[in-house]
């Protein structure tokens, strides 16, 4: 009953979806401010990755908004598994076979490079803070499966979770004493397409990627400790 | 350009999320729901990087000096969608975080044995 009641709704949905499309061409030329985030973004933030010039140059106040709704839902996740948390006895997990453990221990740094490597060269390449951070998480979800009574210190990732979103912020507050605007970019925009160029982006996506590694780390051992 | 090169993206992008939808609103298992928010958020993610597609554009990266803006996609739908799954990555894990409580007070997963939830 309830699916039909939900297809007629979903018709519904649909024929409007639909008309309001119509009107929309798929691969049209861009919108105009996209278009100029293309034009001018090499020279008004130096970053050769136009995504990353909207993400942490034009967008960059958004993104911290962004980032802090993603605290959010870590925070809240934290706290509906461990507020009045009765939890009913440790069940015990079978230990992983040989092949995932050594293959975690070996994994685990070089997964973290790749992780550092995305984000530190996000404005040059495809990655940034948020796709490098999740990597990082992977790490720690892979070291997670290799051995189920391991434990990340909590103290240790919370700190490197808090003193990167400090980061962020002070980041934003120099542009703002420097130049008069919050997360201007007041440092030289160097050479395109070198490491060291785009002035305060590289530094905004390490933040950026340590607050999201940290975060989705979190993440992973609250779900993990729920079910060892 | 015919019917199906204008709009498949479009119609792959929507009936993702209608059957996200339907999902959501035809199941009684809680993590069927989940899954299924999690099949609508997919849809409209795939939606907005579909937008800002340009016919035979390609990655807006200047990875050598020089390049032609022209032929480049919109970069700005891709800066939205790539916060957006981030984000909907550490709401779905709150979602599971909520559904491991429920399951501990009511001790099932089905929407239809919880009290307080009926409708």
């Amino acid at each position: 009953m309830r699916a039909v009641v939900g297809i007629i709704l979903l018709a519904v949905v649909a024929v409007g979806i639909g008309l309001a499309l119509a009107e929309v061409p798929f691969g049209a030329p861009k919108t105009e401010v996209g278009g100029y985030y293309l034009e001018h973004g090499r020279e008004e933030t130096g970053a050769a990755n136009a995504v990353t010039s909207v993400v942490v140059g034009y967008r960059a106040f958004d993104t911290l908004g962004e980032v802090t709704v993603l605290f959010v839902a870590a925070l809240g996740l934290g706290a509906v598994l461990t507020a009045a948390g009765a939890k009913t006895g440790r069940r015990d997990v079978q230990p992983a076979s040989l092949v995932l453990r050594s293959g975690a221990k070996l994994l685990f740094p070089l997964i973290i490079l790749f992780g550092v490597y995305v984000f530190a060269h996000g404005h040059l390449t495809p990655g940034g803070g948020f796709q490098g951070g999740a990597v990082i998480a992977s790490a720690f979800l892979l070291l997670y499966l290799g051995d189920r009574n391991r434990r990340i210190s909590k103290a240790r990732r919370t700190a490197t979770e808090s003193l990167s979103g400090i980061a962020f912020v002070v980041i934003g507050l120099l542009g703002l004493s420097v130049g008069g605007h919050y997360l201007m970019n007041f440092m030289p925009k160097g050479t395109l397409n070198t490491l060291l160029s785009a002035g305060i982006i590289p530094l905004i996506y390490v933040a950026i990627g340590f607050k999201v590694g940290a975060e989705l780390a979190g993440v992973i051992d609250d779900l993990v400790k729920e079910t060892a | 350009m015919s019917f199906l090169s204008d709009y498949a993206y479009y119609i792959g992008a929507f009936g993702l999320v209608l059957i996200g939808l339907l999902v959501v609103l035809s199941k009684h298992n809680l993590i069927k729901v989940i899954i299924g928010l999690s099949i609508f958020d997919t849809g409209i993610n795939l939606f907005l990087v579909s937008v800002g597609y340009l016919r035979k554009g390609t990655a807006p990266i200047f990875s050598r000096p020089g390049m032609d803006a022209g032929g480049m996609v919109d970069p700005v739908p891709q800066a939205l969608v790539l916060t957006a799954i981030v984000i909907g990555v550490a709401v779905l894990a709150l979602a599971l975080g909520l559904a491991v409580r429920l399951y501990r007070e009511y001790g099932t997963l089905d929407l239809r044995k919880m009290r307080e939830l009926k409708w």
